[in-house]
């Protein structure tokens, strides 16, 4: 009890004086987190909102395999990018592995379905209400889109915060493609894995610490966001 | 207006729009021209809303066909709709109505600019900056009239533009829809309240069941309506 309290306030001094490690491995991590979700909402909010505003045969499936893409478990998609980019694997050549790149992609891979999904949901509600004015003002399909995702904006943000969170707590697929690596793919989470082996706890802590603070300041825009839809401000 | 005069006539050859197994609508053979208002009337479900959509291009029938002078891509987008319930997007009043103009290729501050003209004459500068979702319904009727009136359509569909309306801002609505007829919109409009037909219709339309039952010029309809079922919708009965 004694040594974890000790850890504990050693955490809070590692955080109040912006300890080097800490601040790089912090802002490694919002580095590799931010350009992954940057990515994942580029690609994800046009699908969400195509996918609502497109009538093809497999669009049902398709939709169906995106939920379940939701919840893929991150580990796997690190084993799968593994094998993808080493060395003896068809993207070797890119010399990938255990780089910061590989962690985006890994994070992207895992955000994206997350994006899309809530999106659709989301623009899907909206094209039901919107659908007879924006037919009858005969706009083009890319109009639509831009419509739906601009006039959902806060239900998307939210969406995007989701994926944000989802990602930056991720530890299983970034581990196996970024390794670890001291000064180079080591970031917060897999920081706390390392340090809790070698029993450091003031700096896990302080990681943790760190991340905590991140995901309640994530889920505080989430309320904020969705109390003003719900008032009627957009 | 020089190409308004190309979208019409239009004519309508033995159409029928159909509900699942239930005909709706129709069969219905009629041609309209290109000056005027028309005001549809009848009895709850009797197929006003169904009939405007058609002539829109939002419903399509499922034998016959609308022929507009025009193809639909071009016969369309010069038309505006204000639906029976109206349809707010989740921005501000102005950037409602300036809508329809931006999707046409206008830059933002123009398409501000000429919304806050209309919302001038419909009487929403009050709530002009206000988020179009906390507005009041006859506030979102007025939404709906101006945002259909900004792109000067040549047609404008009016589904019962004024159910919401206090007795001054139907007047004032009434005085913009002469206005735009006058200045040469064709005017297609569904209503119940027969003191507005009688103020706004050149001709009437009377719809039951499904069924064209009288087409005929404002004053006659009224004065001396052919069928028994105009007759009684007239008095005020109910049609079975
Ligand atoms: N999407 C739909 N699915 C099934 N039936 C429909 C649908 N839309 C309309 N109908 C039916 O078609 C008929 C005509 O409806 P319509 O809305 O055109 O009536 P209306 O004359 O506009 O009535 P109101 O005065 O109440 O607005 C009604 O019996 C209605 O139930
Ligand atoms: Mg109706």
């Amino acid at each position: 009890m004694d040594s974890l309290l000790a850890g504990l306030w050693a955490a809070i001094e590692l955080v109040v004086t912006l300890d080097p490690d800490l601040v790089e491995i912090t802002l490694r991590s919002l580095q590799v987190t931010v350009t992954a979700v940057v990515i994942a909402a580029f690609i994800g909010l046009p699908l969400g909102a195509w996918l609502t505003l497109t009538r093809f045969r497999l669009r049902r499936v398709t939709v169906a395999v995106l939920n379940a893409l939701m919840g893929l478990p991150p580990v796997v998609v690190g084993l799968v990018l593994y094998v993808l980019l080493s060395r003896a694997g068809p993207f070797g050549v890119l010399d990938l592995l255990f780089t910061p790149t590989a962690m985006v992609i890994a994070q992207i891979v895992i955000v994206t379905p997350i994006v899309a999904s809530l999106c659709h949901q989301a623009t899907r509600e909206l094209w039901f209400l919107y659908h007879d004015l924006l037919i009858s003002m005969n706009t083009t399909k890319w109009q639509r889109i831009r419509t739906l995702l601009w006039d959902g904006r806060r239900a998307l943000l939210t969406a995007v915060l989701t994926g944000f969170g989802r990602a930056i707590g991720e530890v299983g697929a970034i581990m196996i493609v970024g390794g670890n690596i001291d000064h180079v793919t080591r970031v917060l989470t897999t920081a706390i894995a390392l340090e809790v082996g070698k029993g450091d706890f003031a700096l896990a802590l302080g990681l943790g610490l760190v991340l905590i603070a991140l995901a309640v300041l994530i889920n505080l825009a989430i309320h904020s966001l969705s109390r003003t839809e719900k008032e009627g401000t957009w | 207006m020089v190409e308004a005069e190309a979208l019409f006539p239009v004519v309508l050859d033995d159409v029928s729009v159909y509900r699942k197994q239930t005909r709706v609508l129709g069969p219905l053979n009629i041609r309209f021209e290109q000056t005027g208002c028309t005001v549809l009337m009848g009895p709850n479900g009797a197929g006003k809303t169904t009939f405007l959509r058609l002539l829109h291009g939002l419903v399509r029938p499922r034998e016959g066909k609308v022929v507009w002078a025009l193809p639909p891509e071009q016969t369309y987008a010069r038309q505006s709709f204000v639906f029976q319930t109206p349809i707010v997007m989740r921005r501000t009043v102005q950037d409602n109505i300036a809508y329809p103009l931006i999707v046409r290729g206008a830059g933002k501050r123009q398409g501000r600019q000429q919304a806050d003209e209309w919302i001038d004459r419909v009487g929403l500068a009050h709530v002009a900056h206000k988020d179009a979702g906390v507005i009041s319904g006859g506030e979102r009727q007025k939404l709906a009239l101006a945002r259909a009136l900004i792109t000067a359509p040549d047609v404008l569909f009016l589904d019962e533009p004024s159910t919401n309306l206090d007795g001054a801002s139907t007047r004032d609505i009434e005085a913009l829809i002469q206005a735009v007829v006058r200045d040469g919109t064709r005017v297609f409009l569904a209503t119940h309240d027969l003191g507005q037909a009688r103020r706004l219709a050149d001709n009437i339309l009377f719809i039951h069941h499904g069924a064209i039952l009288e087409h005929a010029e404002c004053d006659a309809f009224f004065d001396h309506p052919a069928t028994p079922e105009a007759r009684s919708f007239l008095r005020g009965d109910i049609l079975l």
